[in-house]
């Protein structure tokens, strides 16, 4: 299986890899899939109290090279947005960007999950509601 | 030195041609491209020849008669003509047939069709190392059972079964017994008839021969075993495997025996060196590497390592650009399952899709080993840094306690 170059990049020089404080009041985590699947993620987001935009994102995934990339791309694109506009991240698009072959689309699928887990983290946190299409 | 050259570790997958197998078989396409069962001139008499040399060389590295050798299209359907053959030729003595969990897809799924025929098949448990519990086999035969259907070596680990003592229990209990041995012959001494084995499949392009040709061993004398065809045409094969007879690969198959029978032991001697020195160095680079299977009986050239708290696929595309290896981690079919082989020793999901096989093979240098090591490590490494689980791990949170969101 032939690998887009976006993808290898993303892959051997994954950006924001790294650890939030989990605990931090303006920090929301999402950690999605599991060990016995084959790919777990964690994607953690910092976010502005005031005006709600992301200020940092950083990732670690145990994963293929597709779920790796996959969540680096996430990482690269949540930085200065809002996370209301974080929410409209389609797992599409990372296919998309990533020309994702069909057997690796559930990787794009755990990104957008990891998203908005993570948002949904935040939002409890500061006592925002959480709308129901927010949680997978 | 070219440090760009590619690195073959896979070698249980396949194996290059040897030259000198090419060498041999070239003549047999132009110059004497005969039917071998053209039986009233010259052109066919050449190919006959060829085939009868061939038969002679497949059945000296064997230990076997010439007579007992059942040319076919590869091991896969030497698996099926066994399995198959057999169920039907003993139809009336029972329909039990006893193998493992571990054994090639070849077997399980002819198993498997037998079953909606009327076969009852036993698919046993294996022991933590990959060994057959001999007592479990034992207990597992019946007066209904037929057939006892155990590999030699595992294609994933490299594990040896003990086939003397299965032959011995299925000569005691009056039951055929065959072995995939796709593996191990060319690469270890086997001689079916030494340890009780009746049928025995196994192929050409595992052991330095052109792919398409394998052969089964079917055992002439005490007992005499015989097999229903599953392929009728021209009777060829003494009536078992009809079809015009692939006389170019016979001949590179036959060379190859003949090589093989030749070097094997000095070839064994230098792969398990190298092979050792390529396992002890990950082990002593990286931490929470685990070898997969029997260690004491393992064919010389494989070692399967699961490692960690990474997963197998990702870790072979930090270096699959360069070196060709196999991982137990199918992370590319909708189910996301991890190898059936491993998961059978027992090992968990987990460490199953970390798991990476190198088999080892005739062209392989200790230069190619050295560079192995420091990629593999190197792509270890990039993998845990980017790991969650191996960060969790290191601050001591007990991963079985966490509730996952299962996707």
């Amino acid at each position: 299986m032939a690998y887009s170059e976006k993808l290898l990049e993303h892959f051997k020089k994954p950006k924001n890899v790294g650890t939030l404080d989990k605990e931090a009041q303006n920090v929301g985590t999402g950690l999605v899939g599991a060990p016995e699947c084959g790919d777990v993620m964690r994607l953690q987001i910092e976010v502005d109290d005031e005006s709600k935009v992301i200020k940092d994102a950083k990732f670690k995934t145990f994963g293929c090279g597709s779920a790796i990339a996959s969540s680096s791309l996430a990482t690269e694109w949540l930085k200065g947005k809002t996370i209301d506009e974080a929410l409209e991240i389609d797992n599409m698009d990372i296919v998309e960007e990533l020309a994702l072959p069909p057997v690796k689309i559930h990787c794009s699928v755990l990104a957008e999950d990891a998203i908005k887990s993570a948002i949904s983290d935040y939002k409890k946190k500061n006592g925002i509601e959480v709308a129901p299409s927010d949680s997978h | 030195m070219n440090q760009n050259k590619l690195i073959y570790l896979d070698n249980n997958a396949t194996t290059p041609t040897d030259p000198r197998v090419v060498e041999a078989m070239l003549p047999f396409y132009t110059q004497h491209f005969g039917n071998a069962a053209s039986r009233n001139h010259p052109f066919g008499w050449v190919a006959e020849n060829a085939v009868d040399k061939a038969r002679q060389q497949i059945a000296s590295l064997i230990k076997a008669d010439p007579r007992e050798i059942i040319f076919t299209s590869g091991a896969t359907e030497a698996d099926n003509l066994g399995l198959k053959g057999v169920f039907e030729m003993y139809a009336r003595k029972g329909n039990h047939i006893i193998t493992l969990k571990t054994e090639h897809k070849a077997v399980l799924d002819s198993c498997k069709k037998l079953e909606k025929q009327g076969a009852q098949i036993t698919y046993l448990d294996v022991k933590a190392d990959g060994l057959v519990d001999l007592q479990e086999l034992e207990k597992a035969i019946t007066d209904k059972t037929i057939l006892v259907s155990i590999m030699w070596a595992n294609n994933e680990t490299g594990v040896i079964q003990p086939m003397k003592e299965i032959g011995d229990l299925c000569a005691s209990k009056g039951v055929l017994f065959m072995s995939d041995a796709t593996q191990a012959v060319g690469k270890i001494p086997v001689d079916p008839k030494a340890v009780g084995v009746h049928l025995m499949a196994f192929t050409g392009h595992k052991m330095y021969g052109p792919k398409g040709v394998g052969a089964l061993f079917v055992n002439r004398k005490n007992p005499r075993v015989k097999v229903t065809s599953q392929q009728d045409g021209g009777g060829h094969e003494r009536g078992m495997r009809s079809g015009t007879l692939n006389v170019p690969g016979i001949v590179g198959f036959g060379k190859a025996a003949e090589l093989a029978e030749n070097e094997m032991q000095a070839e064994a001697e230098r792969l398990s060196k190298l092979r050792d020195k390529l396992e002890a160095a990950l082990v002593s680079n990286l931490e929470e590497c685990y070898i997969n299977g029997n260690v004491e009986n393992r064919m010389p050239h494989v070692t399967n390592i699961s490692f960690k708290h990474v997963e197998g696929e990702g870790l072979m595309m930090t270096f699959n650009q360069n070196i060709g290896v196999s991982s137990g981690s199918a992370c590319t079919s909708a189910s996301l399952e991890p190898s059936y082989v491993l998961i059978a020793l027992g090992l968990g999901d987990d460490l199953a899709h970390s798991s990476i096989r190198f088999s080892l093979g005739r062209f392989n240098t200790e230069e190619e080993i050295d560079r192995t090591i420091k990629q593999v490590s190197e792509g270890v490494n990039h993998m845990r840094n980017l790991s969650p689980i191996w960060e969790m791990y290191k601050e001591g949170i007990d991963l079985d306690a966490v509730e996952w969101a299962e996707h």
